[in-house]
């Protein structure tokens, strides 16, 4: 090496020292794990490790495929995961122009607090919330029903109730997000297009539908590449608190992530677990990387790499 | 104003109170239910308008302020020291990406943005902090998994970073023969409040309402911060009763689990009506630029 070269480099040695607890962070957290999802080939036993334990091929793939669970966690997680962004999208839209149309700062500011607040709060609590709802003794809506002379429900026993429960859930939490990010772009577009389509005569609908979702179209196409990516990934703190771990219920909500976490921590099957593990990695990483390809078709800007 | 934008004004107003009442209805469920007298809170159930008020839960988690209050503590220690690390940590990392002709800052880049796209998900992490780090059972569980620094606040600083601060003004101060750690601290960490408090404050909710961490990797219950006590108590229809002898009394179980989600959700409460705009901006900074 070179005498300049070498002065060159020293030049740089705070910002690499600046770089490396960041380094050593993700290595430790991200690096290593990934390196460690070969376990899902290997015959796990706690002696010999991630490393010293017996390779057998695909049979834990094998064990997992030839249940019927890795059906219904496939099923569950892209389902709900594609009905949610068709939902959240179009209710996102909707409550982003009512809010857009609020002209005074204090009541915008007053809807926005509350369409953010359940966003902030965590899924155990939100469990508290639906238990004060669904609760089979205490619950508010069975207390209503008894009240009207109707039976109660066993909310946490029936699981055909749980896609509708889950669903409103979701919602519930994470609609002020999505909102927000669209009433971030619709500040963006120019009040002269409405004046003008006002002055022709417009209907709000017509200048919503004319002016308002073509503008918002990138937008929606960034939301829901980004859902499509993440079609493999579930909410693991909905699926596993809400329903309050209920196996009765788990026709409607187990996920893969959900699944993964009972195999590991409560039945102790590392190999049935490593294998949705890395399953749900494998895939996650091809859709990522396909939804992210089509996103920069669309804009480039906003395409992820 | 025309008639038709006139009638939707008034449509908007009336959608978003529903909606408000939607949202925050199950809120005010929460602390009614606990407010209501124990018996009264068995018999009929949780109601927005209960026969009998009580303040009991509450007097009984002031009872038994050292449990409660220890796993308060613990959430609180944990929030303010990962913000803390993991905003020193996000900022410098932004920092080093966004410095012109370091060489390797291409790789550095690729290797922040990696994490996004692959991860070795629970199992491989799991067993990577148990088997090789031994953290299971002690604090830094609460502390380093995951939590700690992420892509996404990198990313966010660093769009900050390149959109915000003069490169000439660091360059100007380069000259002046100022080092890389001082044009950090002294020039773009002053420059840069905004993003940084917005990356704090989405840092410390992580911290406050994480429970995944305790629950994978702490079987000691006396170690579990306030969601984990929450979660416990969920899991654990005993989970109370251990705390039956040292007070010999009999425990408000239906009112006194709500009292507590109560206590948790609180300081977030109080402090959220202030920072509204931070949280908003976060969001949208985080969404559109991540």
């Amino acid at each position: 090496m070179s005498k300049k070269k070498k002065q060159n480099l020293k030049r740089w040695i705070p910002c690499y020292l600046m770089a490396l607890p960041c380094v050593v962070y993700f290595f430790i957290n991200n690096y290593m794990p990934m390196v460690g999802l070969q376990i899902a080939f290997k015959n796990f036993n706690v002696r010999d490790g991630i490393w010293g334990s017996k390779f057998i091929g695909f049979e834990n793939f094998k064990y997992l495929f030839a249940s019927k669970d890795a059906w219904i966690i496939t099923r569950n997680t892209i389902g709900y995961n594609l009905f949610w962004i068709i939902l959240n999208t179009a209710l996102g839209i909707m409550i982003a122009i009512f809010l857009n149309e609020v002209k005074s700062k204090m009541a915008k500011k007053v809807y926005q607090t509350f369409i953010l607040l359940p966003y902030l709060i965590s899924m155990v609590v939100v469990s508290y919330l639906a238990y004060a709802f669904l609760s089979e003794q205490t619950g508010f809506i069975n207390g209503i029903l008894n009240a009207l002379g109707l039976p109660s429900v066993m909310w946490y026993q029936k699981a055909n109730y749980w896609p509708f429960i889950l669903t409103i859930v979701y919602e519930w939490k994470n609609i002020g997000f999505n909102a927000i990010i669209f009433l971030a772009s619709l500040v963006g577009i120019s009040k002269d297009y409405y004046e003008a389509a006002e002055m022709d005569g417009a209907t709000k609908w017509q200048q919503i539908r004319k002016i308002t979702i073509p503008m918002l179209t990138p937008t929606i196409v960034m939301l829901v590449t980004i859902g499509m990516g993440n079609i493999f990934r579930s909410d693991f703190g909905l699926f596993y608190q809400v329903p309050r771990n209920q196996g009765l219920l788990n026709a409607a909500t187990n996920t893969i992530d959900t699944y993964v976490f009972r195999a590991l921590l409560q039945t102790g099957d590392i190999g049935m677990s490593s294998a949705a593990s890395f399953y749900q990695a494998a895939v996650c990483l091809v859709t990522i990387l396909l939804f992210n390809g089509v996103m920069k078709k669309f804009s480039e800007e906003n395409a992820m790499f | 104003m025309n008639k038709s934008s006139k009638r939707f004004l008034a449509l908007s107003h009336v959608m978003l109170m529903l909606l408000s009442v939607f949202l925050v209805a199950p809120f005010i469920l929460l602390i009614i239910a606990s407010l209501t007298e124990e018996s009264t809170a068995i018999k009929y159930g949780y109601s927005f308008f209960p026969k009998v008020w009580s303040f009991e839960a509450y007097q009984y988690v002031l009872r038994n302020s050292g449990m409660f209050g220890r796993a308060f503590l613990i959430t609180i220690v944990v929030t303010v020291l990962g913000v803390i690390c993991g905003l020193t940590i996000s900022s410098l990392m932004a920092y080093v990406i966004t410095r012109r002709g370091i060489p390797g800052g291409k790789i550095l880049t690729f290797y922040v943005i990696f994490t996004m796209l692959f991860n070795g998900g629970l199992v491989a992490t799991y067993l990577n902090y148990v088997q090789i780090f031994h953290i299971n059972n002690t604090y830094w569980a609460l502390l380093i998994p995951n939590l700690l620094c992420n892509a996404f606040s990198i990313m966010m600083i660093k769009n900050y970073f390149q959109a915000s601060i003069p490169e000439e003004l660091m360059e100007a101060a380069r000259i002046d023969g100022a080092s890389e750690w001082k044009i950090f601290f002294q020039i773009v960490t002053p420059l840069s409040k905004p993003i940084l408090a917005t990356v704090a404050l989405i840092m410390g909710l992580a911290y406050w309402n994480d429970w995944q961490n305790g629950l994978y990797y702490l079987d000691d219950t006396s170690m579990h911060g306030i969601q984990n006590v929450l979660n416990d108590m969920n899991s654990n229809a005993k989970y109370l009763m251990q705390f039956a002898g040292s007070s010999g009394a009999t425990i408000p179980t239906t009112t006194v689990r709500m009292a507590i989600a109560v206590v948790g959700i609180l300081p977030i409460l109080c402090v959220y009506p202030f920072f509204q705009e931070y949280f908003a901006k976060g969001i949208t900074a985080g969404a559109v630029k991540g």
